[in-house]
């Protein structure tokens, strides 16, 4: 027996900020996908270790839906100061306007699918050639078989038969001209684990995951918050209730469960207890069977 | 039970990996394990309801619940690696999924780099078979500590102790031409939960675990090599801020020993000699740094250093040299070519090598030696001879799984092509 061993949280942690480091030894110009999420600050606070006392040595970038909760564009505009970084902002609204994405209609109707073209777009234009995500292995059955650094064509598409091998703690992130890479640091984490690193690292989070009041409204058994471009249908009737965000994207698309948990203890009990996935809440995972699938290979996050 | 005290912050995590042939049940049994440690939400358990209604099964098909990609729920098997997560009050497990077919030695010897166990599923109704040789090779081959094996189906054979001790024997019989320090035996039925989590009550005559207890209880903390203090520079951090003028932080995931304040060290390949004046991450002060930690050490003296160098203890010294000899796993479709060059990574650095010649090949089925035939193709085990531009410094494999493992890319394509354990 010895005393030198990591806890499951010390062990993800470790393995994540190296990933963290090879992506800025091994790119020329890699980038930080923050979506103002749980995933994204914890990646954000896991490469400020990495790197610590120095700043960080890439820069993040929002892909602005325009639909986003006030909150979240709080939080973010806080967290890039209190960094010293430098944000990039790729707008959804921008790629609408120059024709490049045509907004969707209709009640689902989502700007989670036109990120995507954002995305690309902002990634050429910037020549990133690495961008790291906070997706998780454990989110959805597609992601399973994601790897840590994930090889894309030149039109940033994923081709789930062709990835490369991954083994050890070595990872090849060689390319051709035109090529990148999608980088998932934190793909060992569970959503247990994110909450469990947060209150372990006693890392400040956006309100929005703490109980509070809110309009909401119950669609297809999911409660979605009201905002001015949101349709409801007849049958459809806003209510205030007790709510908290269990995962924040897209206003359009994010559902908000009943919940009066208002600390980390709280919440790391509530997931305990909690019987349906985070992704349940999820209205874009619920068009198809396989929709993760085809929106990944069409080079989604 | 409360996730958020002390107790579940500070749980052990066992990362392990499973191997079957197609139809020894190794989705059944994963996702047995998923269902009886109840880490299957109920939408997922609604969809695989739904799916094997569909499917036309009479049961709730737990093997669905672990299909990934469409491409393979048309197909109906596993074509690459898939990770899978749950915990118990007492450890965290990542699952690498690996499909157990001929052609897809590649995935198990992906599966098993970084597994702490292996659980090899045997069919009782088959006994051991070629395949059986080959999961337990691979995994005896990549080092895996720690073997279950699972004997499966038992339900299909009455439950019966002389199908499982003769089993056994036949598998002790052969795992001796095998290096595995730690194997275990645990008749199962995946389908009907013996033994998987719950006690078989069908099976008094076995009194040891399921296994969940042994995946729960299996001592993993010296899996990793205590002994050799390797650390391999990943990144140099230079602030140039006022604050942080002459901060100079190697930054690193230990590989193997313990690093300590004030501990001589030596920095290769210069061999310059220094002590080691801190060790950080973020504000902590770290006063042991050991595997598999990442940190960022400073020394006493400035010395150039950069990324692909590695810091040792001047008393225990790792090998460099330029011609080195692998065992090493084809990945790709298109063959190993003798006196091909290939771009190779190894712990943090990236040299050129050249394939000077194949010792022999390895049936993975009988583990013989083949010296007539030196094709190394997709899936092909061989010894062979490596030269490098520039000197590794390295340890055997079997010594350090970091640093003894390297991967061979192409130089055209950039794909990872092979795979190398050193020794």
């Amino acid at each position: 027996m010895n005393n030198h061993h990591l806890n499951h949280l010390r062990e993800l942690e470790s393995e994540s900020i190296y990933v963290i480091r090879e992506v800025a030894a091994q790119f020329e110009r890699p980038v930080l996908l923050f979506s103002g999420g749980k995933d994204s600050i914890v990646l954000t606070h896991l490469a400020k270790k990495a790197f610590y006392p120095a700043n960080l040595p890439f820069p993040l970038l929002h892909i602005d839906t325009g639909h986003n909760f006030q909150e979240t564009l709080d939080y973010r505009d806080e967290l890039v100061k209190k960094l010293d970084a430098q944000l990039i902002v790729g707008s959804v609204q921008q790629s609408i306007d120059e024709g490049k994405a045509v907004e969707e209609n209709g009640y689902n109707a989502s700007r989670n699918i036109l990120q995507t073209i954002t995305l690309l777009d902002t990634l050429e234009k910037y020549k990133f050639d690495a961008a790291m995500g906070g997706a998780r292995r454990d989110e959805e059955k597609a992601r399973a078989k994601e790897r840590f650094f994930s090889h894309r064509d030149e039109f940033g598409q994923w081709d789930p038969k062709n990835q490369r091998p991954e083994l050890w703690n070595i990872f090849n992130g060689k390319k051709n001209m035109g090529e990148h890479f999608r980088v998932f640091p934190i793909s060992n984490w569970t959503e247990m684990d994110v909450w469990q690193y947060i209150l372990l690292e006693n890392i400040e989070m956006p309100s929005l995951y703490f109980t509070h009041q809110r309009e909401v409204f119950c669609r297809d058994g999911v409660w979605l918050a009201t905002a001015p471009f949101m349709k409801l249908r007849e049958t459809e009737k806003a209510e205030v209730k007790t709510v908290r965000c269990r995962t924040i994207g897209d206003i359009t698309c994010t559902g908000v469960s009943l919940s009066s948990a208002n600390t980390l203890e709280e919440i790391i009990d509530e997931i305990a207890a909690t019987r349906v996935t985070e992704r349940g809440g999820r209205a874009d995972d619920k068009r198809s069977e396989a929709a993760m699938e085809d929106r990944k290979k069409e080079g989604y996050f | 039970m409360s996730f958020s005290k002390n107790g579940y912050l500070d749980m052990e995590l066992l990362r392990f990996t499973t191997a079957g042939s197609v139809d020894d049940g190794k989705s059944t049994l994963i996702g047995r394990l998923l269902y009886d440690s109840k880490s299957i939400f109920e939408d997922q358990l609604e969809a695989v309801k739904r799916a094997s209604i569909q499917k036309g099964n009479d049961y709730i098909n737990l093997a669905l619940l672990t299909d990934g990609l469409r491409s393979e729920r048309e197909q109906g098997i596993t074509i690459d690696v898939a990770y899978r997560y749950f915990a118990t009050p007492k450890r965290k497990f990542i699952i690498a999924d690996t499909p157990g077919h001929v052609q897809y030695t590649r995935n198990m010897v992906t599966g098993a780099s970084t597994a702490n166990a292996a659980i090899i599923l045997i069919d009782a109704r088959n006994g051991v078979t070629e395949q059986t040789h080959r999961h337990s090779f691979i995994a005896s081959l990549l080092q895996i500590p720690h073997i279950i094996v699972c004997i499966n189906k038992m339900d299909l054979m009455d439950y019966n102790q002389e199908v499982y001790e003769s089993i056994k024997k036949s598998f002790t019989a052969f795992s001796k031409i095998i290096e595995s320090k730690d194997i275990r035996f645990i008749p199962i039925s995946a389908l009907k939960g013996d033994n998987v989590v719950d006690k078989s009550i069908n099976m008094p005559w076995y009194n040891e675990g399921t296994l969940m207890s042994v995946l729960e209880t299996i001592p993993i903390e010296s899996d990793h090599d205590f002994a050799n203090a390797r650390f391999p520079v990943q990144y140099v951090i230079r602030p140039l801020t006022e604050a942080h003028h002459d901060y100079r932080g190697y930054a690193g995931r230990v590989a193997g020993g313990v690093f300590r304040k004030g501990d001589d060290v030596c920095i290769l390949p210069s061999g310059l000699k220094s002590k080691i004046e801190s060790i950080d991450l973020l504000n902590d002060k770290i006063e042991d740094a050991f595997p598999p930690m990442s940190v960022s050490i400073t020394l006493k003296d400035e010395i150039d250093i950069s990324r692909g160098d590695m810091i040792v203890k001047a008393d225990n010294m790792p090998e460099i040299s330029q011609d080195i000899e692998i065992t090493i796993c084809w990945m790709n479709q298109k063959p190993m070519r003798i006196g091909g060059k290939y771009n190779l990574m190894h712990t943090t650095k990236e040299v050129k090598c050249i394939v000077k010649e194949v010792l022999y090949k390895i049936n993975v089925n009988t583990l013989e030696q083949i010296t007539d035939d030196k094709d190394v193709s997709l899936n092909s085990i061989a010894k062979v001879k490596l030269k490098t531009t520039k000197p590794l410094i390295f340890d055997t494999y079997n010594k350090n799984r970091i640093t003894g493992s390297l991967i061979l890319i192409d130089e055209a394509t950039n794909e990872t092509v092979g795979v190398g354990m050193i020794g």
